[in-house]
């Protein structure tokens, strides 16, 4: 990676351009407009020329780390390959041109993909039936417990407001929770990480909506007990909502909707191979079982006997619309495209090697840093920072000194459990050399970190910039180029 | 080691209290600052908010962290430190000698139930 | 077992199994509940090679028909120029995670904070966060923004010219978070000024959202807006087009606080409602408040400009249940196809698209009005769609036009017909569809 220092305002001059626009004239001009409802002065955007743009954000792309730059171990996140075919399905015309107010005679293929999607996500999670329209994980949660309120409200029992959620769950749980109105109930984990069965127990009564689980939990370890925990929540009249992020290792192995869950989100951009774009565009579908189907959100996806689908808007039973229109359908797309790739063969195969990639670094790793659970894992597991924490070298000169080796970073210091925690998460997509690399490099900066600790703690060094100054960032935020 | 001073109440929530009058003058702890680490910011009431004794009243950030802040006593914000506005720093710097709100108290009494430095100390020693 | 996207021969898990001190990949499982492990075959179809998979999304794709649009209502076919997808399509920017690691995320980093710059300048804001899922859930989030912001209000404002997938997107957040809404009637195609006077008066109003751009196409305006908010405590807020802020009074010049939107029409596909891009903007007061990440500029232990993601103790993985939001991402890409869009537009370039718009927009208002099957609904200033009422059943309009390939007169409200035009429009196009409707209508 090269540093390269310029924005785009940088390269700008007065009278270039970089487009290219029809040269007809109409009789009806801007200046008709009333001077009152115009503005005043044009905006200050740059000025450049074609190529001055593709070279810019080629240059910029260049200072970025992808899944297809190298490894990404980051847990929780699930950075698997991203197939190529995925990008060329999401733009074809016949789907990338479609105005989303189109009538349902006209947009029959797109329906029938997002009819079939949500049947092939009903099949692989045991749920009854999905909407497709959140558009990320935090919104397909927010939308679940829309549906868990929802079915409360519909039977007239309006005191449960109250949802637990186990500490050791993403900060996303109780912040979904608390937009969507909830109050939060902590339950405690065990020193396992396992949810604490016998503190759940005085916590239930007829004011709790549900719990929120997230299984195989943050710690990467499988909640052994779910059973018991559905049979609890259920008893007391509450519903059981599975957190998808971690689903990865579940796929082709275990349904959510075996072990009881009620309602459940899939992250399309972890599980499902869709790409995380920096940040989203990501799809966070919402399963639910049989007796919540009604309390999906609209406009729903409704197909008659003939096979013929057409939208249903808002129906007086449903928790609502959530979206502007039906979800990110390009991605609803790439997944679908992933899922027909696999098939139902390859799916039994997707959990197993990814559970069999994150247990081989555990267990290649645990003489040099330090495990705090000794356990089979899933698709994650945690360290608790090096195994010889006596040269002061933190869990984040790990981290930096991992992209000095060309590798991004694992996800650190979650779950909050752990102080120096290092989470590690390799998807079924890496490779046994591109494992064994990384376990030689980790075990490389665990002996670095003995003969000489100056170069991990002012780690990195051959990234396009070092480590950054944050804190002037915080005090003094400067967030747009006429700040600057 | 984080310092205290003598004569001043202590919360369980790590503020301090200093009584001049009917004035309590708030503030957070030396252990506070150093365990939050560089602050970035520190968000304070509004002069005439009517506050409940264990009522948020505010917090501080660091980068990575922030941690609300809850009013020792009952009563109405006087004044506010308006310095920490554009340095938070301060806080940092010195926690005792930079103040975040003075509260004119309701009910004095509730001062009784804070702590004195000594016992405030312990309580840090064990966390 | 081989596949494209599992590199593991045979040899491969028998080694790594051994390693690991287990006989099975079953083995791995021995922790899971064993009723709960899914024996049976699933219910998907058989694996598809990459030809067969393209063979059938292509079977599936002439079950669509490709409509020309003359539609908008939240959604804009404007031309998006070629660069947009070679750079988007750049594995570096498509594959990677959100920037938490800055020191490997700077072309991420850069690119968000030239996209805040840039909708900073159309909307007259002192920031925005680095985007959100789409234009309705973004005005969710300035209601409950506007809700964090003031203190002990209960109630915020919609205009009733909002469109219907905002309006009812805020409702359902409304519903759930404990938020009442009221209602600002339209008079004469525009959002009272009048009524809006009388609901504030009743209280407790922690802020007020108005389309710049209303549902009928008509362009707003906001004079005494603000001061009549402000005066009870509450914040303005705005909906706006983003593309439109080039050329008509920007929300700022209005005295909004908050400004959120949809950015669709910044070089966005219509890909049948999304991935699209929501995007959030506020005055410097209100920014502790704004949900989402935020990218700021600082320098490195070297001294080199740089850039990294800021302010995060606003959000959900530090706040959990106090934070305003439960936001944990952004619509980076799209952000991306925004921020390339702007940087080869430039303000001229934007002002073009708006001028060719709104003559084409004109032209084709004033043509279908001869044709005799349509009067005038308001008397407003419109941009580049606008509304009309038919005097012939609208269903039969629009059917009449799908005959002919074209996608337009979507009914708004009763009897009354949206039309829209974008810069690939040309006279011609135009043209022939009111030919047709002459055509028709004899």
């Amino acid at each position: 990676m090269k540093y390269y220092d310029k924005l785009i305002f940088d390269l700008s001059k007065a009278g270039r351009q970089g487009y290219s626009l029809p040269a007809r004239s109409w009789d009806a001009t801007l200046a008709d407009i009333p001077a009152g409802l115009r503005r005043a002065q044009a905006p200050a955007l740059p000025e450049v020329s074609e190529l001055d743009v593709v070279r810019h954000y080629t240059n910029l792309s260049q200072m970025n780390f992808g899944v297809d730059s190298g490894f990404y171990p980051l847990g929780s996140c699930t950075m698997k390959y991203n197939p190529k075919i995925n990008e060329e399905i999401a733009a074809m015309p016949a789907f990338a041109g479609i105005h989303p107010l189109q009538p349902s005679e006209t947009v029959q293929g797109v329906l029938r993909v997002y009819k079939e999607l949500a049947h092939a996500l009903s099949a692989i999670t045991g749920m009854a039936e999905f909407t497709l329209n959140p558009f990320a994980g935090a919104h397909g949660e927010l939308t679940g417990l829309m549906i868990i309120r929802q079915y409360h409200i519909s039977r007239g029992d309006l005191k449960r407001t109250r949802i637990i959620v186990p500490d050791s769950a993403h900060g996303t749980n109780p912040a979904s929770a608390a937009v969507c109105g909830l109050e939060i109930v902590q339950v405690k984990s065990k020193e396992n990480g396992l949810v604490d069965v016998e503190d759940l127990k005085p916590l239930l009564d007829d004011t709790i909506a549900g719990i929120m689980m997230t299984n195989p939990n943050t710690l990467g370890l499988f909640e052994k007990d779910i059973k018991e925990i559905a049979s609890l929540i259920h008893e007391c009249g509450g519903l059981l909502y599975y957190d998808g992020a971690n689903m990865n290792p579940l796929i082709g192995m275990v349904r959510p909707g075996d072990m009881g869950f009620d309602v459940l989100h899939l992250n399309l951009h972890k599980s499902f191979s869709t790409p995380h774009g920096g940040g989203g565009p990501g799809a966070g579908p919402v399963g639910v079982a049989a007796h919540l189907v009604p309390f999906l959100p609209v406009p729903k996806v409704v197909e008659d006997e003939e096979g013929y689908l057409t939208i249903a808007g808002q129906d007086g039973e449903s928790c609502g619309q959530i979206s502007g229109f039906m979800g990110n359908f390009g991605v609803l797309l790439r997944a679908y495209t992933y899922i027909l790739m696999l098939g139902k063969q390859n799916v039994k195969m997707v959990g197993p090697l990814a559970v069999l990639g994150a247990n081989y670094i555990k267990e290649s790793l645990k003489d040099c840093y330090k495990l705090p659970i000794e356990s089979v894992c899933k698709h994650e597991f945690v360290f608790d920072g090096l195994l010889d924490q006596s040269t002061g070298v933190t869990t984040l000169d790990i981290a930096k000194r991992l992209l000095d080796y060309g590798f991004h970073a694992p996800t650190i210091y979650f779950p909050l459990l752990f102080h120096q925690a290092i989470m590690i998460e390799p998807t079924e997509t890496e490779s046994k050399e591109t494992l064994d690399g990384f376990i030689e490099i980790m075990r490389h900066i665990a002996a670095e970190a003995i003969s000489d600790p100056e170069s991990l703690k002012t780690a990195p060094h051959t990234t396009p910039v070092r480590r950054l100054d944050e804190t002037t960032a915080a005090r003094q935020p400067v967030l747009r180029y006429a700040e600057m | 080691m984080a310092k205290t001073v003598e004569g001043l109440f202590y919360s369980e929530s790590h503020e301090w209290v200093k009584v001049e009058g009917d004035v309590a003058v708030i503030g957070i702890t030396d252990f506070a600052q150093h365990a939050m680490g560089d602050l970035s910011y520190v968000d304070m009431p509004e002069v005439d908010d009517e506050l409940e004794a264990g009522e948020e009243f505010g917090a501080v950030e660091s980068v990575k962290a922030a941690s609300d802040l809850f009013c020792p006593v009952s009563g109405t914000v006087v004044e506010i430190n308006e310095a920490l506005e554009d340095a938070p720093e301060l806080l940092n710097e010195d926690a005792f000698a930079n103040w975040i709100m003075k509260v004119k108290m309701n009910d004095p009494s509730e001062l009784e139930s804070l702590m004195d430095a000594a016992a405030y100390e312990a309580m840090c020693a064990n966390e | 077992m081989a596949f494209a996207y599992f590199p593991h021969t045979e040899d491969d898990v028998r080694l790594m199994l051994d390693r690991i001190g287990v006989g099975s990949l079953e083995d791995l499982y021995s922790d899971v509940p064993q009723d709960v492990i899914y024996r049976e075959e699933y219910d998907l179809p058989d694996a598809l090679s990459e030809h067969e998979v393209r063979q059938y999304f292509e079977e599936l794709a002439e079950q669509n028909t490709s409509l020309f649009c003359l539609c908008g209502l939240g959604a804009y076919d404007h031309y998006a120029p070629a660069v947009i997808p070679h750079i988007i399509s750049r594995s570096e920017f498509l594959t990677a995670y959100t920037p938490y690691q800055p020191e490997v995320s700077q072309g991420t980093l850069r690119y968000i904070f030239e996209y805040q710059s840039m909708i900073t300048e159309l909307t007259g804001m002192d920031c925005t966060n680095a985007s959100m899922y789409d234009g309705a859930t973004a005005a969710a989030e300035a209601m409950m923004m506007a809700m964090a912001s003031t203190k002990k209000k209960t109630r915020v404002l919609l205009s009733e010219g909002l469109l219907p997938q905002v309006v009812n997107v805020v409702r359902t957040y409304a519903k759930f978070n404990g938020i009442e809404l009221g209602f600002i009637p339209c008079v004469d195609g525009a959002t009272s000024y009048g009524a809006m006077l009388t609901e504030v008066a009743v209280g407790d109003v922690a802020g007020v959202l108005v389309p710049g751009i209303n549902k009928y196409g008509i362009i707003e305006d906001f004079t005494g807006f603000a001061d009549a908010v402000h005066a009870q405590k509450g914040l303005f807020m705005v909906y706006s087009d983003p593309s439109s802020l080039a050329v008509i009074k920007n929300p700022g010049e209005w005295g909004a606080d908050i400004v959120c939107g949809d950015s669709q029409s910044l070089g966005v596909p219509l890909c049948y409602g999304g991935p699209y891009v929501g995007f959030l903007a506020c005055k410097k007061d209100y920014v502790r408040k704004l949900p989402g990440r935020i990218v700021g500029a600082t320098k490195d232990v070297d001294g080199k400009r740089a850039y990294v993601l800021t302010l995060q103790a606003r959000e959900q993985h530090i706040r959990r249940e106090k934070a305003t939001s439960n936001i944990c991402s952004n619509q980076s890409l799209m952000a991306l196809y925004v921020t390339v869009y702007m940087s080869l537009m430039g303000p001229s370039g934007l002002r073009k698209v708006n001028e060719l718009s709104y003559g084409g927009a004109h032209y084709l208002h004033d043509r279908l009005l001869e044709t005799g099957l349509f009067e005038k609904a308001f008397d407003k200033p419109f941009l580049k769609e606008f509304t009309l009422r038919a005097l012939v059943p609208a269903q039969q309009i629009q059917e009449a036009l799908q005959m002919i390939g074209v996608f337009g007169a979507v009914e708004v409200e009763e009897g009354l017909v949206n039309f829209c035009v974008t810069e690939k429009v040309s006279k011609d196009n135009i043209d022939a569809v009111v030919g047709y409707l002459n055509e028709m209508k004899s």
